[in-house]
């Protein structure tokens, strides 16, 4: 066995080695993540960060059991990870939402279990801390990205899982809208207290949310660096130590920080 | 906003006032041409509108009306409760659709008229031959539709499905089903389309009511092309009615995000 990365303080939830994927393609096989181990603690927030195209989101797709890796393990709990499971929440971008169903027919959906009151005061707890309230009756359609986005954070913790995986979720808003709703799911990440996995392009918003940027490498993916970010929240974005934190990345990923 | 606010009503106005308006153009120039002319070859609005109020005077104009509406129904049902299923289940179950392809590219192309001697054959002369004939007009296409909106569902609902712990039936059932709902009813409605299109050849085969057997009947007795052309306008009058009800149905709330998503598809 790889030994983890480093000791870490705090509970071990996931537990990723020696984790490798390669697509068969027609003419050649495709290579997209070669020999990863990661260790993530209970209740952190991690960032993965790469270029596009690197396979960040494969990676996030096999840790979310929706690919079988071709070889290696990702282990949550101490437990082998063999498909998806509703304790462990994948947020798309915002197209994951079901344009069929209302903002409440949405929240509600994996709550098919529960009775229809305790359904009812779940959504509207969630309805409310998303600050949706007013377009619970509303269709997707109707909204605007970032309220689509607020929706589906809502319907996975109605669940309340332990895990949240978020694939870019807010790469395609407009950057006001971004900035917003970083703050927002860091407000949630604090009170629900759940263990996050943030895919990203952004350095900006990886150093703005995260405990700990794991930084990959183009294809094949391998973990370049893992930058422990130990600022407090909220952070303030023209510290130095903000743009210590900052450059350092951009540095290690080859980019000149001028344009 | 201001300019929006003052250019909206007056278009909305025109989009209802136009197509009628388009109509008793087509009236009055169809009824001038005649008047005009010194050997018609079509009857005039005016004898034909006579025509349809004496069918109705007679009671066959409801008779013929609802034996057409009698036939497509059932065909077309038939065609729907056929065709949707094996659709989405060639769909689901990959290799059958690849082997069901190069069926559906062949047999498409025959139009429905051709199968009139088999039908024949098979069925007999009378109702059951009609109703197969639209049958087999309207069930290709269904299939056809079904497949790919089943093919156009997004993998990244199929995953949230899964993610939310739901059982292939519990897919099938709040996904599968409500995800291909819109493109499915566009399918649907063309397929009326075209059952209601092939209602006058299904009707060729020696039955003796509709509005099929009216256009046939008119002329072999007696060349009244006035019913002939009665016959016609009911066809397409009925036609236009009910694309008019099934477009309803797409834009019930629940099925109109379809209308959303295309017209975003477009503009992206």
């Amino acid at each position: 066995m790889i030994p983890a990365a480093e000791s870490l303080p705090g509970r071990s939830k996931l537990a990723i080695r020696g984790l490798s994927m390669t697509f068969r393609g027609e003419l050649d096989d495709v290579r997209v993540l070669e020999d990863l181990a990661l260790d993530v603690r209970e209740g952190e927030f991690v960032c993965i960060l790469g270029p596009s195209g690197c396979g960040k989101s494969t990676l996030l797709n096999i840790v979310a059991g929706f690919l079988p890796p071709t070889a290696g393990s990702v282990r949550i709990d101490g437990e082998e990870v063999r498909g998806p499971d509703p304790r462990r929440i994948f947020v798309f971008q915002e197209r994951g939402v079901f344009p069929w169903l209302t903002v409440e027919g949405n929240i509600g959906f994996g709550l098919g279990r529960l009775s229809r009151t305790e359904r009812e005061r779940r959504v509207a707890h969630y309805v409310q801390l998303v600050g949706l309230k007013g377009f619970e009756k509303a269709y997707p359609h109707e909204l605007s990205g970032g309220m689509k986005q607020r929706a589906e954070v809502a319907r996975a913790l109605a669940v309340d899982p332990d895990m949240l995986y978020l694939d870019e979720p807010f790469g395609a808003l407009d950057s006001i809208t971004r900035l917003v709703m970083r703050g927002e799911l860091l407000r949630i990440w604090q009170t629900e207290k759940k263990t996050i996995l943030f895919v990203t392009h952004d350095i900006e918003e990886s150093v703005q949310l995260a405990d700990r940027v794991v930084v990959l490498s183009a294809r094949p993916a391998r973990i370049r660096r893992i930058v422990e970010i130990e600022l407090p929240h909220p952070r303030d974005l023209s510290s130095r130590r903000y743009l210590e934190l900052r450059d350092g990345i951009f540095e290690e990923i080859g980019l000149a920080h001028r344009i | 906003m201001s300019e929006k606010r003052s250019f909206r009503p007056r278009t909305r106005l025109a989009s209802r006032f136009l197509p009628f308006a388009g109509l008793a153009a087509l009236l009055l120039l169809w009824d001038l041409a005649i008047r005009l002319s010194l050997a018609p070859l079509l009857p005039g609005p005016l004898a034909v509108f006579r025509a349809i109020g004496e069918l109705a005077q007679k009671g066959f104009l409801v008779k013929h009306v609802v034996a057409s509406l009698f036939r497509v129904t059932w065909g077309y049902l038939l065609a729907v409760a056929i065709g949707v299923p094996l659709g989405i289940l060639l769909a689901w179950y990959r290799r059958g659709g690849l082997a069901f392809a190069p069926i559906v590219e062949m047999v498409r192309p025959i139009s429905a008229l051709a199968w009139i001697p088999l039908a024949i054959l098979w069925f007999g002369v009378g109702d059951l031959s009609s109703v197969f004939i639209i049958f087999i007009a309207s069930v290709l296409p269904l299939a056809v539709s079904a497949m790919s909106a089943v093919g156009n569902v997004s993998s990244i609902h199929w995953n949230a499905g899964r993610n939310f712990g739901l059982a292939p039936r519990q897919i099938a059932r709040r996904v599968l089903l409500p995800a291909i709902l819109p493109r499915l009813l566009v399918g649907l409605r063309l397929a009326l389309g075209i059952a209601w299109l092939v209602v006058v050849a299904a009707e060729m085969i020696a039955v003796n009511s509709g509005l099929g057997f009216l256009i046939i009947d008119a002329r072999n007795a007696g060349n009244r092309y006035d019913l002939v052309v009665a016959g016609m306008v009911l066809i397409g009058t009925i036609g236009v009615v009910l694309d008019a009800v099934m477009r309803r149905i797409e834009r019930l709330p629940g099925l109109r995000w379809g209308y959303a998503s295309a017209a975003a598809e477009e503009a992206a």
